[in-house]
C-alpha cells in the first residue's frame, strides 16, 4: 500500500492505496471525481487529463502515489462557484463538444496550452493549438470548434 | 420560436463542468461486481480444454462462467440469432469471449481473465473476402441481384468500356465512451440496466430472453453516450446480457466496461468492400450501363450486415441516374469480428464505388470530373411540387417522359433532387474553377509537392429500410407547476437529439426550451423503440413528441376556451403565454387551472413514417421517405516522396431542410466530414494471417487528430425546406454528411493523377503507403 496524501481542487486529501493504483482511479473511484474519463487506457486520447501542480498530465499513466504532495486540478475544480472558467465557458458557447467525453480532457489541455505559452511570451496561434492538441482526441466535432473555444478562451484567461 | 435557434447542446454546462454522467460515472452499489471476458486468441478452432481453476482461485473472482455453466441459452445477435455470448465449443474469431469473470474490481476480473488454460484445436481461417469467396461462405443462399433495363446490352454496344475493382477497408468506431453496461437486480428477480447503447429496446429484449423473463421484468435506461457512430446498435448487448447474467446468479450488481484493447477487439467494425465495376458511356461520359458486383466482408455473425449490404446496393447510384444497371452484392462469412452498423450503414461503401467510376471515365475521356457528374445527375426537381406550375398537353409542352422524375436502380421515382442548384452554388463559393487551374500550374512548377482538388455529391435515403422500425413513441408530462418533462424512445450520442426535440416541444407549448426537462431514454416510459439509428432519431421523436405536446396543448386550449366562451382552435401559445379571448395568461396559471379542472395533463404520442413500401428481394420500392443532399469540394496536398498528405481546406454546402437547429447541424457536417476523411485516409484496419486484429489501440489505429482537420473548413447549410412533411420541414443529419469525406480520398487520387499519365487507381484508406504505391502506377 502507499499513502497518497494530496491537494484536489484546494482539499487536502489523504488515504493508503494499492501501490498501483493509477492517479485515474484515485479521482475517480476514491473521490468520486468522475469528471475525469478513462478513454482509451493507455495515454493516447486525453480524456483523462489532468492538472499536477499546474501541469497538464495524462492520469491514466500516472500513479496515485506519484502525486504525493501535489496539488491536483480536474475538471471539477476549475469553477469558482457558478462562475465558469473562461475555458469551460469558450466551450459551452462555441459549441466545442458533442458527446462530452473529451471535454473534461479538452478543457485541461486548453488552459494549459494557453498558460504555458503565456508564460513563454509565445503566441497561442491557432497552427500552435492544432500542435498542441496532438494528444487529445475528439471523435465527434471535427475540431473545428474547439479550436474555436481554445482560441476565445486565450483571449479572456 | 425555439424551433431553428442555434442553442447549445443541452447538456453543455453538464459537459463543461464534468458532471455529466455515463454509465462508468452512475454510483453504483458497494457490493458492485466488475466483469471482464476471456478472449480466444484463435481465429477459428474447437476448443479441446477449458480450465479456470487459476481463474476462479486468483484474488478478488467471486465468479467464473464458460458457456457450459449457463442455464440457459444466451445470445447476443440483433437479428440471426447466431452469436453465442460465449463460445460454445467452438471460435470463431479471435478476440471472442469465452468465458466470464466476476471479481471485485475491474483490475481483478481483467488480471484473472488472463489465467485461464484454454487449449483450441487450430482450423483454417476464412480471413478475406477472397478466402471466403473460395469456400462460398455467406450469409443468404446467394447474392442479391437489383436491376433496371438492360445493363449487359448497353454496356456491350456503348462506344466505351470503363471497367475496374476497389477496395475499401473498414472502420473502427473509436467511440470516446467505450461500451459499458450495469445491471442492478431487483426484488423478484426483475432487473434494471443502465447501458451505454443506442438501441435501449434490444437490451431490453436480449437481456430478457438471456434471463428467461417476459420484456416486462426488465428495464433499460440510457441516459447518453460517449459516442455511438453505430458502434452501439447491437455491439453492447454482450455486455448488458453477462451484466444480468451475473447479477441474476449472484444477487449483486454487476458493472462492465470494455477496456479499449478489449473493445477494439471484440466489437464489430465497418464492413470493408471489394466493388467491381464495368460500366459503358457515351462520347460525352454520360453512363449507358452500368454493372456492379459488391463484395461485403461481414464477419462470423450475421449481426446488421444483410441491411448493411442492402444500404450499399441502394447507394450504389448516388446522385446519378443510370438508366441500365445490374448490382450484385455478396455478403461474405468470414472468421473476423462481425462487421457492424457504422455511420451511413453501407451507403458510404455503395457511394464510394459510383464516385471512383465516375472519377475513372473521367481521366480515361479527359473529360472534368465535376462536368461529368452534372451531366449524369438525376434530373432536378420541379420547382414546386410535382403537376403544379407547369402546363401540360401544348404543342411545344415536353413529353411527359421527359419531364417526369427519373427512377433509381430500384425503380423508386428521386422527387426531391436539389443537387443541380447547390452543386453550381457550392463550385461558385468555393471558386473551383479558378482553384483547378491554379493547381495544375502549381502541380506543373513544383516536382515533389502536388496539390488536388475534388468535388463530390452526396444523395442519401432517409428511413430504415427494415419499414416496421420506421416508428417512434414519445411521452410527455406536464407538472403543476407548469414544468414540462419530455421523454423520447430516441437516445443521445452527442448528437444533439434531446435538444432538438426539446426545441419542438417548446415550440408546441410556445414556452421557452428551459422549461422543458430532458430526460433518459427508459424501456419503462416509452416501449418497443427502434434503435437511434439511420440519422432518424429527431425525424422520429421529433414528431412523436410533438404528437404527444398537441394532444395536451390541445386539452389546454379546450379548457380556457369554455372558460373564455371562445373556440379552441383560436388559443395560441406563444412567449410562455397563452393567448385566448384578448388575454394572454401565463402558460403556469393555465396548466395549474386546468389541473384544478381535472384535465389530463399527461400524454403519449406516436409516429409512423407515412408513403413507405419495400420490397427487399426484389429491389422494388420505395425504401426511403426522402433523400438529404450535400456536396463538398476539398483541396489536399501530398509529397510524392514520402506520400504524406494534408487537407489544406474543405467547402461544404449541405442540406438539413429547414434545420431545427444549425449550430447542432454544423456540428454534425464538420464532425461527419472528418470522420469520413479518416475512413478513407489514415483509419487502416489491419489483421495478421492468424486473423489477429493488430491495430485494437490509438497508437496503431490512427483516427483525425486535429491537425489532420482542414486548414481552412467553410461549412454553409442549404436554405431550402424538405419537401416531405417532416418535423419542421427539417431533414435527418446523422449520416450524411459522413460521405462529404470522399471529396477528400477523391482529392488525393486527383493530386497522385498528376504525377503521371496512367490511371493510379487508388485504393481506400488511402494511407501514405497506399499513395506512393499509385504514384508508381501513375507514374508506370
Amino acid at each position: 500500500m502507499a499513502e497518497v496524501t494530496i491537494k484536489v481542487n484546494g482539499a487536502p486529501v489523504s488515504r493508503d492505496v494499492p501501490d498501483a493504483m493509477l492517479l485515474v482511479e484515485f479521482l475517480r473511484e476514491e473521490l468520486r471525481l468522475t469528471g475525469t474519463h478513462v478513454g482509451c487506457d493507455t495515454s493516447q486520447c486525453g480524456a483523462c487529463v489532468v492538472h499536477l501542480d499546474g501541469r497538464a498530465v495524462k492520469s491514466c499513466t500516472t500513479l496515485a502515489a506519484q502525486a504525493y504532495g501535489a496539488e491536483v486540478t480536474t475538471i471539477e475544480g476549475l469553477a469558482a462557484g457558478e462562475e465558469l472558467h473562461p475555458m469551460q465557458r469558450a466551450f459551452h458557447e462555441n459549441h466545442g463538444l458533442q458527446c462530452g467525453f473529451c471535454t473534461p480532457g479538452m478543457i485541461m489541455t486548453g488552459i494549459d496550452m494557453v498558460r504555458r505559452y503565456r508564460a513563454a511570451g509565445q503566441e497561442l496561434d491557432e497552427a500552435a493549438i492544432r500542435h498542441e492538441l496532438e494528444g487529445n482526441l475528439c471523435r465527434c466535432t471535427g475540431y473545428h470548434n474547439i479550436v474555436k473555444s481554445i482560441r476565445q478562451a486565450a483571449g479572456e484567461m | 420560436m425555439s424551433v431553428a435557434a442555434p442553442l447549445p447542446h443541452d447538456a453543455a454546462p453538464l459537459h463543461v463542468t464534468g458532471v455529466a454522467r455515463y454509465v462508468d460515472d452512475i454510483p453504483r452499489p458497494a457490493n458492485t461486481l466488475h466483469l471482464a471476458f476471456g478472449l480466444s486468441e484463435v481465429a477459428r478452432g474447437r476448443i479441446t480444454a477449458l480450465d479456470l481453476a487459476t481463474v476462479r482461485a486468483a484474488p478478488g473472482v467471486v465468479l467464473a462462467m464458460a458457456a457450459s455453466d449457463l442455464a440457459r441459452e444466451a445470445d447476443c445477435s440483433p437479428s440471426a440469432n447466431d452469436e453465442p455470448l460465449l463460445a460454445k465449443g467452438e471460435v470463431f474469431y479471435a478476440g471472442q469471449p469465452v468465458f466470464l469473470v466476476a471479481a471485485t474490481s475491474h483490475r481483478a476480473a481483467r488480471r484473472a481473465a488472463r489465467l485461464a488454460r484454454i487449449e483450441i484445436a487450430e482450423e483454417p481461417a476464412l480471413l478475406t473476402i477472397e478466402d471466403a469467396l473460395a469456400a462460398d461462405s455467406r450469409f443468404e443462399e446467394g447474392p442479391r441481384i437489383y436491376v433496371k433495363g438492360d445493363a449487359t446490352t448497353a454496356i456491350a454496344t456503348a462506344p466505351h468500356l470503363i471497367e475496374g475493382s476497389l477496395t475499401m477497408g473498414g472502420q473502427e468506431h473509436f467511440y470516446l465512451e467505450g461500451q459499458a453496461a450495469l445491471a442492478l437486480p431487483q426484488e423478484g428477480g426483475d432487473m434494471v440496466v443502465q447501458s451505454s447503447t443506442q438501441h435501449p429496446t434490444e437490451i431490453q429484449h436480449k437481456v430478457a430472453d438471456a434471463l428467461g423473463l417476459p420484456m416486462n421484468a426488465v428495464r433499460v435506461e440510457t441516459r447518453r453516450m460517449g459516442g455511438g457512430f453505430g458502434g452501439k446498435e447491437s455491439q453492447g448487448n454482450a455486455l448488458a446480457i453477462a451484466c444480468a447474467l451475473v447479477a441474476q446468479a449472484t444477487g449483486r450488481p454487476a458493472k462492465m466496461r470494455y477496456d479499449r484493447d478489449d473493445d477494439m477487439v471484440i466489437t464489430g467494425k465497418r464492413h470493408d468492400f471489394r466493388i467491381d465495376y464495368r460500366a459503358g458511356v457515351d462520347a460525352t461520359g454520360r453512363i449507358l450501363g452500368l454493372e456492379f458486383v459488391h463484395y461485403c466482408r461481414c464477419g462470423w455473425a450475421q449481426d446488421l450486415s444483410l441491411p448493411v449490404a442492402d444500404r450499399a446496393m441502394l447507394h450504389a447510384d448516388n446522385a446519378y441516374h443510370l438508366p441500365n444497371v445490374r448490382i450484385e452484392s455478396h455478403r461474405l462469412k468470414t472468421h473476423t469480428q462481425s462487421a457492424t452498423a457504422y455511420r451511413g450503414f453501407g451507403g458510404p461503401q455503395g457511394m464510394l464505388g459510383i464516385e471512383r467510376v465516375m472519377d475513372h471515365v473521367a481521366q480515361a475521356l479527359g473529360i472534368d470530373p465535376v462536368a461529368l457528374r452534372q451531366a449524369n445527375y438525376y434530373r432536378a426537381a420541379p420547382a414546386s411540387g410535382p403537376g403544379t406550375g407547369r402546363r401540360h398537353g401544348g404543342a411545344h409542352s415536353p413529353k411527359p417522359e421527359e419531364i417526369g422524375p427519373e427512377t433509381t436502380p430500384y425503380h423508386m421515382p428521386v422527387e426531391d433532387f436539389i443537387l443541380h442548384e447547390m452543386t453550381a452554388r457550392l463550385l461558385e463559393s468555393s471558386d473551383y474553377a479558378a482553384r483547378k487551374a491554379e493547381i495544375a500550374s502549381w502541380n506543373a512548377a513544383s516536382p515533389l509537392l502536388k496539390r488536388g482538388i475534388a468535388f463530390s455529391p452526396v444523395k442519401f435515403g432517409i428511413s430504415f429500410t427494415l419499414t416496421h422500425l420506421n416508428q417512434a413513441g414519445a411521452l410527455v408530462h406536464v407538472y403543476q407547476d407548469g414544468s414540462i418533462h419530455m421523454n423520447h424512445g430516441g437516445t443521445e450520442m452527442g448528437q444533439g437529439l434531446f435538444q432538438k426535440v426539446a426545441q419542438v416541444a417548446a415550440a408546441r407549448f410556445g414556452v421557452d426550451p428551459g422549461r422543458v426537462k430532458i430526460t433518459a431514454t427508459d424501456t419503462g416510459k416509452v416501449p418497443n423503440t427502434s434503435a437511434t439509428a439511420a440519422s432518424s432519431g429527431s425525424d422520429l421523436n421529433g414528431m412523436a413528441v410533438k404528437a404527444a405536446c398537441d394532444t395536451i396543448r390541445d386539452r389546454l386550449a379546450a379548457f380556457v376556451a369554455e372558460r373564455h366562451q371562445t373556440d379552441p382552435a383560436m388559443v395560441r401559445f406563444e412567449g410562455g403565454r397563452v393567448h385566448v379571448g384578448g388575454e394572454a395568461l401565463p402558460f403556469e396559471q393555465v396548466v395549474k387551472a386546468a389541473y384544478e379542472g381535472r384535465i389530463s395533463l399527461s400524454a403519449t404520442g406516436f409516429y409512423a413514417t407515412p408513403k413507405l413500401r419495400w420490397d427487399r428481394i426484389r429491389g422494388e420500392g420505395r425504401p426511403f421517405f426522402y433523400f438529404a443532399y450535400g456536396c463538398a469540394v476539398t483541396e489536399v496536398v501530398l509529397d510524392t516522396l514520402t506520400g504524406e498528405n494534408r487537407i489544406l481546406r474543405a467547402d461544404i454546402l449541405h442540406d438539413c431542410g429547414a434545420s431545427l437547429n444549425p449550430a447542432l447541424d454544423r456540428g454534425q457536417i464538420e464532425g461527419g466530414y472528418v470522420q469520413g476523411a479518416g475512413w478513407l485516409t489514415t483509419e487502416e484496419l489491419v489483421w495478421d494471417d492468424k486473423g489477429r486484429l493488430k491495430t485494437h489501440a490509438p497508437s496503431t489505429y490512427k483516427i483525425p487528430a486535429c491537425s489532420d482537420r482542414p486548414r481552412v473548413f467553410k461549412v454553409a447549410l442549404w436554405d431550402g425546406a424538405n419537401r416531405e412533411d417532416t418535423i419542421y420541414r427539417s431533414k435527418a443529419v446523422g449520416e450524411p454528411p459522413f460521405m462529404l469525406g470522399i471529396s477528400a480520398w477523391l482529392a488525393l487520387s486527383d493530386a497522385v493523377q498528376s504525377t503521371g499519365p496512367n490511371w493510379p487507381d487508388l485504393p481506400a484508406p488511402a494511407t501514405a503507403e497506399a499513395v506512393l504505391a499509385a504514384i508508381g502506377r501513375a507514374r508506370g
